[in-house]
Order: C-alpha cells, then sequence, then structure tokens
C-alpha cells in the first residue's frame, strides 16, 4: 500500500486577540497515516474539532507544532511549512476539499462553476465541459439550470454542485466535510457510488460523515479525534 | 525563467516622505500567474508600496527585481529611464482606481486601446482596429461605442475600457490600485467575474491592493496584510482571511459586516 499522507505531532490553538489574547488549546499530538485506498472517517462528538482538523490538511487553519506531509508529484511536502506556491499547486493537483458550503462568485454559471477546477487542473475545455454535464446529470441538477448561478439554488442542490466541482478532477487525495448532510436518500446513494467509485480508484480519502450507515457503508477505519482534543482550562 | 523562478523579487523596501514612513521592510515574491493581495486599511501604506515596487516612486532602501522576457533578472531602479519606461508600456499594466488616471478622456473608447499598441509598434491602422474592437468585446463594451470618448460611458464601462487598454499590449505583470472601488455592486461583481477569467487565461501575475476582504479573497492567490506601512501577516488567502494570526488581521476580519 502506498502511503500518501503522514500526519506527525500536530498541535492546534487559537489565540483570539480581539477577545483579551485569550488562548484556546484544542489538539496537540495527532498522529496518522493514509494509504492509497483508504477511506478513513473522522469521527467524535459536535465540536470536537474534525472540520477544524480538515481544515488544518488543507492549509487553512495554521499547525503550530508538527508535520502534515503529503505525496504530492512522487515527492513529500509539508502543508504546515511549505510555500503559499507550493501548497496552491497541491490544491490544484493532488489535494481535493469539498466543504459543506458552496462559495461562489455571483454570476459564474454552475457548469463553469464545475468546470474551474478541471481548467486549473489543465484539462481542455471541451473534455472538462462533458465530464461537468456527465457529473451535474448523474447528481440530478436539472439541465435547465446549468447556465444559471449556484447561488439561486436550494441547500440540496448546491451541496451537489459541490460534490460535482469537487468529483470533477481525480485528486489522489480528497478531504470530503459531511458531502452527504441534507441530501435525500436518493441523492445520498449516488454521492455515496462517487466516493467508492474514487476509492476503487485508488483515492485515499479522510471524510465527516454524521451519518452511520453510510460511514458502515464506505469507510475502511475510523478515526477518533477527540481523543487528542485539549481540554480548555477556560 | 523556468516556472519556479520569481517574476517579480521585492526585498526590504522602504518609502519614507521626510519623517513619515511611507512602508518599511516590505519583501516578497511573485510568481507566475499568482495574484497578491495587499490589504490593510486606509493609510497603511498598501498604495505606497504599490507606488514603488510599480516602478513609480523610487523607493528609500530596498531592491526589486524583475525578471524578463528575456530571462535576465534586472533592478528596476538601476535601469535607465527610457527601458524602465518601455517595461511599463509592454510588459507591464497598471490598473488605477479612478479610471480617469488611467484613461485619457479627450479621445475615442478605440483610441485609448490603440494607442497602447502603437506604443509596441503597431502601425497598421486596420489591424489596430480590429483588436481593439476585440477587446471591447472581452470586456463587454459594445462595438457601436468604439468611437464614443470615456467620458460619455458610465464608471463601471470606463474602468472596463481601462483595463482593455492596459491588457491590450500583452503584459505579463499588471498592478491594479482598488479595481473596483468605486462601482455600485452588481457593476463589481461583473468586473470581478471579468477579471478573474483574464486573469486565468492570460496567466497574468498581479499586485492588487484592496481594502476590501470580499474582493481580495475572490482574486488573489496570497494576501500581505498592512499596518503602519508593515506587513503584519502574509499567507495563502484562505488561511489569512479564516485563521488570522496578528491582532490586526484578526480585527480587520472580525470587522467585516455580515450580509
Amino acid at each position: 500500500m502506498s502511503e500518501m499522507m503522514r500526519v506527525e505531532n500536530i498541535a492546534k490553538s487559537f489565540t483570539l486577540h480581539v477577545q483579551q489574547g485569550a488562548v484556546i488549546p484544542v489538539f496537540k499530538n495527532i498522529n496518522m497515516t493514509m494509504n492509497a485506498g483508504d477511506c478513513i472517517a473522522l469521527t467524535g462528538a459536535s465540536g470536537a474539532g474534525k472540520s477544524t482538523f480538515m481544515r488544518m490538511v488543507y492549509a487553512n487553519y495554521v499547525c503550530h507544532e508538527g508535520n502534515i506531509f503529503v505525496r504530492h508529484l512522487n515527492d513529500w511536502v509539508d502543508m504546515v511549512h511549505a510555500e503559499p506556491h507550493t501548497i496552491l499547486n497541491v490544491r490544484r493537483h493532488t489535494l481535493g476539499y469539498v466543504s459543506q458550503f458552496l462559495r461562489v462568485i455571483p454570476r459564474v454559471s454552475t457548469l463553469d462553476v464545475v468546470m474551474e477546477p478541471m481548467k486549473i487542473f489543465g484539462i481542455a475545455a471541451e473534455e472538462a465541459q462533458v465530464k461537468a454535464e456527465g457529473l451535474l446529470a448523474r447528481l440530478n441538477i436539472p439541465p435547465a439550470l446549468w447556465s444559471l448561478s449556484p447561488l439561486t439554488f436550494s441547500g440540496g442542490e448546491q451541496q451537489r454542485v459541490n460534490i460535482a466541482r469537487g468529483f470533477a478532477t481525480e485528486y489522489p487525495i480528497m478531504l470530503l466535510d459531511e458531502p452527504t448532510a441534507s441530501l435525500d436518500a436518493e441523492n445520498k446513494a449516488i454521492v455515496l457510488d462517487l466516493i467508492t467509485e474514487a476509492k476503487d480508484r485508488g483515492t485515499a480519502i479522510l471524510g465527516i460523515f454524521h451519518d452511520a450507515a453510510a460511514r458502515d457503508a464506505i469507510c475502511t477505519s475510523e478515526f477518533d479525534i477527540s481523543q487528542y482534543r485539549v481540554a480548555s482550562d477556560a | 525563467m523556468t516556472p519556479q523562478d520569481p517574476l517579480l523579487t521585492v526585498r526590504d523596501i522602504a518609502v519614507h516622505y521626510g519623517d513619515r514612513v511611507g512602508c518599511e521592510q516590505v519583501s516578497f515574491d511573485l510568481f507566475p500567474g499568482e495574484v497578491l493581495g495587499i490589504v490593510g486599511e486606509s493609510g497603511s501604506g498598501k498604495s505606497t508600496l504599490l507606488n514603488a515596487v510599480s516602478g513609480q516612486l523610487l523607493p528609500s532602501a530596498g531592491s526589486i527585481h524583475y525578471n524578463t522576457r528575456l530571462s535576465d533578472v534586472r533592478e528596476i531602479y538601476e535601469m535607465s529611464e527610457p527601458e524602465r519606461r518601455f517595461l511599463m508600456r509592454t510588459d507591464w499594466a497598471f490598473v488605477h482606481q479612478n479610471p480617469r488616471d488611467g484613461l485619457r478622456m479627450g479621445v475615442s473608447a478605440g483610441a485609448n486601446i490603440g494607442e497602447r499598441l502603437m506604443g509596441v509598434g503597431w502601425r497598421h491602422y486596420g489591424e489596430i482596429r480590429g483588436t481593439a474592437a476585440s477587446w471591447l468585446g472581452k470586456v463587454e463594451i459594445a462595438d457601436d461605442r468604439m468611437d464614443d470618448t470615456p467620458s460619455t460611458f458610465s464608471g463601471g464601462m470606463q474602468q472596463r475600457l481601462q483595463i482593455a487598454r492596459n491588457l491590450v499590449s500583452g503584459p505579463r505583470l499588471v498592478f491594479m490600485d482598488e479595481p473596483t472601488g468605486g462601482l455600485d455592486v452588481s457593476v463589481q461583481a461583473r468586473l470581478l467575474d471579468l477579471l478573474r477569467g483574464l486573469v486565468a487565461d492570460l496567466n497574468l501575475s498581479v499586485v492588487i491592493v484592496t481594502h476590501d476582504l470580499a474582493v481580495a479573497r475572490l482574486l488573489s492567490h496570497r494576501l500581505m496584510v498592512m499596518q503602519g506601512g508593515r506587513v503584519v501577516e502574509s499567507g495563502l488567502t484562505d488561511q489569512v482571511l479564516d485563521d488570522p494570526q496578528h491582532p490586526y488581521s484578526q480585527l480587520l476580519v472580525s470587522s467585516i459586516l455580515q450580509v
């Protein structure tokens, strides 16, 4: 099994300067590894820091100790210490992240939103369009909506657009923050199929799944983040 | 030049206005295709820094090296004045907050675009006019407005014309000072969408000054937060906005009004 990600001795705290410099310790000593084809479920109660940890892996949040090594084009990149342009390269080619919320520019069509990461990845426009249309159709977004901005869509539709965008590019490593929340049973099954297909291709997946049935169906192991949580004295 | 080499290397730039500090100890690298946002409140030194790195304001200290098309790295203030001027109208572009500062208000829209082309040696009238028309189309200005002067345009149209005038000569590095500043929200969204598309399609490197964090998030890959003339925090745009470390960055982010 080839190793795709290695988290070593990660610690994190938040310092709130606007609130008299209050320090909120969050984690210490997180260690984990992820191999190609793994689908690891991040578990822990609400507020345990699952999304925070995921954002740390994506270098969206700063880590104060430790290293997060990600295999990027046969090299190891430390997401904690890498330069911004290296991190952007890792995000373009290696590390995908499907957040809970879709953040888009007003006026940009749904099709363009889904095609954008493929264009950045370097996929030709025609091919990207075919793939985007296929994914949107598969996720039950009616073609009549493809030319509209997703900002006007319902929550579930927006989430499916977000998933189409995330799965359009075949990243070797994917972070999924509650990809099936707010979806009905039919669409949930489609998303679980997409995740299974990615896993079968050898994608290493770290996900947050509140739905126990979904978790049992697709995950190869669980990682309980609450054991690394530092109790706040405040 | 390999993609790993920075296009612009800025080291320890300082600008002093007499005893006052414009900016100090600013260093950064800008890579090809990268958009760097500079944020901070009025008076934090953003525009001073932008003017210094874009060759318009001689810094009191520090160096600015630019990787030219000929793959030699040159210090921009050690160039001769004509060399620097040539660079500024060919390889570089500057989009001002107020379109009146970047346009000739008395000549037609087509001539505003054509002038940049003539500056780089174009002489064929038909080609110049054709290219100007195609750029008007790219910035969503109808071609029947080509012979009108910008003074008859709305603010948003003027700003789009200024962008066309700047990009027509195929620059590699674009400096922008609050490009969406004076525009109303709907016009701003349209301009942002347009700018983002052009930056990606043309693989431009951009240094953009803005006080609007939403604009910074949409356009820039990397952010520098300035306060009192110094860079207090820099990093990936989403990291600086979602997990700011410096007290001033936290104050800035927490001051955004929710719509």
